[in-house]
């Protein structure tokens, strides 16, 4: 960390957004995680893009639950809305906001502790709910602020300061992939060429996105014989594919062997386009996906990319069938429709 | 919109592409262009490092660090053209570059009696006789440099006081006696003989005193005139703006007419409108053939003019001198515009406008100033060239005679001080090469030193803080006043108060970022932090395409970029110095160390290196 507030000036050829904000404008307060962490570096990624998705900082909320992962919301988006809940209940906490407010964009921050440990359940029933959501772990296998203890992510044998993890370890893609998240993307925080892409797909997609985002914890896990570390994460990184998120439909112009390249378009007009690294992987398979990925990890193999999405999203409102708009901007004559509406009601039911 | 993020991609091959070479941060040079104000100084003055010293209160320290660099603190603090400050980085993050020169007044007024730290005449000499022509700021300081050497130096001088145009040019009110006395005496306490009063006619003769080298510092005496009807006739009221400006400094003139017209643009004509507002003149205009813009004096010298109540009328060409009774009456002056052809050239054309005519009692001619050397013979083996200027190296100052040497305007044509200070400084290490008996021409490398500025983990022995304070004003003296006496100095310098805030803003940009590849693991913290996007890690490649995919462009090609080795993943680390703020956040958030903020101190080579410490 650092005492200092990052210095106002900034790069004079920073190009604004259509709103005018350069990516400086979305920063939040400085950040108090230990130099290195690999959670700054994925809010930076958050940072860039809402930057490029020209979000008006407003319409964002961010959740999250306790962990250093837990902290981040603070070191980004300055100007959004923001929660800092209880250990491992973000989940319930950003499913309320969004049944009382369905406009706003939800980033659910949190970490693996925070979500596989304490939270497990929370973090599957607010996946298989399909709220419409970016929910992120920043995975490091343990838990950075209470001193490094392994979290339910560290692989079995994996290396910490201190200790040995004998446990078997959460796959939390694969239980989002079982409750039904319909984006679920893996990454690394030292790669933002591949997560603001990433990011920016999962904000335009209406529906539960998970990403899971492995992110080194350089003060208690980031040492020789950690699955989790800078330098194991790039020598197994095992990319499916790389994402460019388009915004409006363009001419492909580069040459690219057939069946490489494979676009979805996404609701809002947003186009996926997905390079393929590996031709036998199919994202649209969800079966397919959940096996290529025990595979390969049995294999010691990080996998990352965009792993599974579904461009038919569902989302908890309709199933629900609540009002289109947030509760806030109901009016007395919506909230107290009088005595006859509700005799209207209770004769549903006789 | 999508803006490159330019990361790379971990995994991505090695080094398969040509790409720029790793920067050899060991070469002073290149940390030396980071110090732009240094590297601007003609006399490479190390400006962050005495600008800190002021903030700390140590003014005699931060003086003493001018002193060995540029000679004259007290006076440049007043009067240099500060060549720094359109180099000064923070003008390329905010408007205003920070107030270098006025810093160094602050160092000058409010330092202790320094002169026990002043080098003492040499106890033993050498033998060798040195003789210096014009007793100017560049003779000066080659004394400065000699004497302490053991040379015997001679200086010799038409005026009879040392100083040269600082003296006899440059008007009190804005660098007061007592500055230039001072500081010219800590040069002759080193005991020059002094022969003052003393005009050189003959460069054959002074060769036949068998001196072994002789420094030519007789500066660019000489003032256009101008040739338009009526100049004749009218010239007891026509003045050549370098003589009337010593006469005025000599105490001989000590009046002017109400109505004073300069005519003239630089630096010189801005001295004689402020001089005769101070001296009688009630209506005083500057007029200009070009326009206001294209004026050759410093934008504050225009400034401070026309606060003084004096309107500068441009695109006016001056045609006749009008007179009657043989007296001046006005001047006629043709109206022109500019026209730019093809190549940007510029040309005045008259307008076609009718003549104007303005009435004067004085007029002041300030329209150049040139050299002079009607007292070296043609054949004492000295080459001029074409424009009758001798042929001077830029590195030596040595002319084609092995044994003179040329510095200050006398060199090149009219500069200003602190470039004859620089000029001083390397024909004084000629000089004493010379009468070693070593190369004059071998290599001059500056005195260097990198250290570590790491106190604690977020600690540095500066502060990385930025200010975002705007440049401070220097207070002036009110107009009432300041007109009425010609030696009442119009600036006030600021005050320690003031002297410290803006000290804040200067970036401390001697203060590097030094990389080291072999502790970085990649985690981006550096990149992440950077305010103002300084830092990239991607693959190398061909420089000019590698500056534009960096996380913000380097658009500057003048700034080197900071190329390292290959790293780990293959990458390069890339860091493109132009807008670097020296805040040390990167290095407060890289986990390994791989940065480390580090001082860069150079000093310029000097002869003998006797007056450094
Ligand atoms: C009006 C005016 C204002 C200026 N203001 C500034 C300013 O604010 N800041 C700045 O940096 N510069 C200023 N300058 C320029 C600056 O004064 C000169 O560039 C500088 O003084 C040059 O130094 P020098 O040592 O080469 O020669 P000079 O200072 O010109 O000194 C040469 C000396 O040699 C003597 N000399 C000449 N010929 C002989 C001879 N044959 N025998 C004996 N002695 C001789 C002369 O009398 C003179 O004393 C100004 C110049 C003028 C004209
Ligand atoms: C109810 C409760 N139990 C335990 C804790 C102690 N605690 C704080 S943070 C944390 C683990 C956080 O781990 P993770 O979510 O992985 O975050 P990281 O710090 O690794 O980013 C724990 C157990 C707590 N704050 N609250
Ligand atoms: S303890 Fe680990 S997770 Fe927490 S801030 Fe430090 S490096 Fe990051
Ligand atoms: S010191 Fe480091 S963080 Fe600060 S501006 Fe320079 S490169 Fe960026
Ligand atoms: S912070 Fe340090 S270790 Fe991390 S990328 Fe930058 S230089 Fe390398
Ligand atoms: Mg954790």
């Amino acid at each position: 960390m650092t005492y200092l507030a990052k210095p106002k000036f900034r790069h004079p050829s920073l190009v604004p957004n259509k709103l005018g904000f350069t990516h400086r404008d979305y920063e939040g307060s400085i950040s108090t995680l230990c130099a290195g962490c690999g959670h700054d570096s994925i809010s930076t990624a958050l940072i860039q893009a809402c930057y490029e998705l020209d979000i008006e900082p407003h319409r964002v909320a961010k959740l999250s639950g306790i962990g250093c992962s837990s902290k981040t919301p603070d070191y980004f988006l300055g100007q959004s809305h923001g929660f800092n809940s209880v250990h491992g209940r973000m989940p319930s906490v950003l499913t309320g906001a969004n049944l009382a407010n369905r406009d706003l964009i939800y980033l659910g921050v949190s970490g693996d502790g925070d979500s596989a440990s304490i939270g497990l359940g929370q973090f599957v029933h607010c996946i298989r709910r399909a709220i419409n959501m970016v929910y992120i772990t920043e995975n490091n296998g343990v838990y950075g602020l209470t001193k490094g203890q392994f979290s339910a992510t560290a692989d079995r044998g994996s290396k910490s300061k201190t200790s040995v993890n004998n446990d078997a370890p959460i796959d939390l893609i694969g239980m989002a992939l079982l409750a039904g998240a319909t984006f679920v993307a893996r990454s690394f925080s030292g790669d933002k060429h591949q997560l603001v892409p990433i990011i920016k797909a999962a904000i335009s997609h209406k529906g539960s996105a998970f990403i899971d985002v492995i992110s080194p914890c350089v003060q208690f896990n980031n040492g020789a014989g950690s699955t989790k570390s800078y330098d194991f994460v790039r020598e197994h990184n095992a990319a499916v594919n790389r994402l460019d998120f388009i915004e409006e439909r363009d001419e492909i112009t580069a040459e690219y062997e057939p069946g490489t390249v494979q676009e979805v378009e996404q609701h809002d007009g947003s186009i996926l386009r997905l390079h393929k690294l590996h031709l036998d992987y199919d994202p649209s398979d969800r079966v397919h996906a959940m096996n290529y990925l025990q595979q390969h990890h049995e294999k010691g193999e990080v996998v990352t990319g965009l792993l599974y999405l579904d461009p038919e999203p569902r989302d908890t409102h309709a199933a629900l069938n609540t009002v289109d708009v947030p509760l806030n901007s109901l009016g007395t004559r919506e909230l107290c429709p009088g005595s006859k509406a509700l005799e209207g009601i209770n004769d549903d039911y006789r | 919109m999508s803006i490159d993020m330019a990361e790379g991609r971990a995994g991505s091959p090695a080094g398969a592409r040509p790409g720029v070479k790793p920067t050899d941060i060991n070469n002073p040079d290149y940390f030396h262009k980071v110090v732009d104000c240094q590297w601007a100084c003609p006399a490479h003055t190390p400006v962050p490092e005495y600008i800190r010293l002021i903030a700390a209160g140590r003014y005699s320290d931060a003086y003493m660090v001018n002193w060995h660099s540029n000679v004259f603190p007290g006076i440049l603090g007043r009067t240099c053209d500060r060549p720094c400050e359109p180099a000064c980085r923070r003008g390329r993050v905010e408007e205003q570059p920070v107030a270098i020169c006025r810093l160094k007044r602050v160092a000058a007024d409010n330092k202790d009696d320094i002169r026990g730290r002043l080098p003492k005449p040499a106890t033993k000499k050498n033998g060798k006789r040195v003789a210096l022509i014009g007793a100017g700021p560049a003779s000066l300081t080659v004394a400065r440099d000699l004497l302490p050497l053991g040379y015997h130096v001679v200086l010799y001088d038409q005026d009879p006081q040392a100083g040269g145009m600082m003296r006899t040019q440059i008007p009190k009110f804005r660098l007061p006696e007592r500055v230039l006395d001072e500081e010219v005496d800590y040069i002759l306490d080193l005991e020059p003989e002094l022969k003052l009063g003393n005009r050189i006619s003959s460069m054959k003769a002074l060769l036949a005193e068998n001196y072994d080298a002789i420094f030519v510092g007789c500066g660019a005496p000489r003032g256009r005139d101008l040739d338009i009807p009526g100049r004749k006739e009218a010239a007891a009221n026509i003045h050549i703006g370098i003589d009337w400006l010593s006469s005025v400094s000599f105490g001989h003139t000590t009046k002017i007419g109400k109505r004073v017209i300069v005519l003239g643009g630089g630096n010189t004509a801005m001295d004689c409108c402020r001089t005769s507002r101070r001296l009688g003149g009630e209506k005083v205009d500057v007029v200009v053939r070009s326009g206001f813009e294209e004026m050759k004096a410093s934008p504050w010298e225009k400034e401070d003019a026309m606060h003084e109540g004096i309107p500068i009328h441009n695109f006016l060409v001056p045609k006749a001198f009008t007179h009657a009774k043989g007296r001046l009456t006005g001047i006629t002056f043709e109206k022109v515009r500019a026209e730019y052809d093809a190549k940007g050239k510029r040309s005045l054309m008259p307008s076609g406008e009718p003549d104007v005519h303005m009435e004067c009692d004085d007029v002041l001619v300030a329209v150049g100033q040139e050299n002079a050397f009607p007292w070296i013979e043609k054949d004492v083996g000295i080459e001029f060239d074409r424009w009758h200027m001798p042929v001077v190296s830029e590195t030596t100052m040595g002319s084609s005679h092995p044994k003179i040497f040329f510095g200050g305007d006398s060199a090149f044509g009219p500069k200003n001080i602190i470039w004859a200070v620089a000029h001083g400084h390397d024909a004084a290490i000629s000089i004493d090469r010379l009468c070693k008996g070593e190369p004059v021409d071998a290599p001059r490398p500056p005195l260097v030193n990198l250290a570590s500025q790491k106190m604690g983990i977020h600690e540095w022995t500066y502060d990385n803080d930025v200010a975002l304070d705007k440049r401070y004003k220097v207070p002036h003296l009110p107009n009432d006043v300041a007109l009425k006496d010609v030696r009442a100095e119009v600036e006030l310098g600021f005050d320690k108060a003031l002297g410290y805030a803006e000290t804040q803003r200067c970036l401390n940009c001697d203060v590097q970022t030094v990389f080291n590849r072999d502790l970085c693991i990649e985690c981006d913290a550096c990149v992440d932090i950077c305010p103002l996007d300084c830092i990239t890690f991607t693959e190398n490649g061909p420089e000019a395409e590698l500056r534009k995919r960096l996380t913000a462009p380097a658009k500057n090609t003048t700034q080197d970029l900071y190329v390292s080795d290959g790293l780990k993943t293959g990458r390069v680390m890339v860091k493109d110095e132009d807008l670097c703020l020296h805040c040390g956040l990167c290095a407060e958030r890289c986990p390994t160390g791989a940065w480390d903020m580090q001082k860069f101190l150079l000093e310029s080579a000097q002869a003998g290196h006797q007056c450094r410490k």
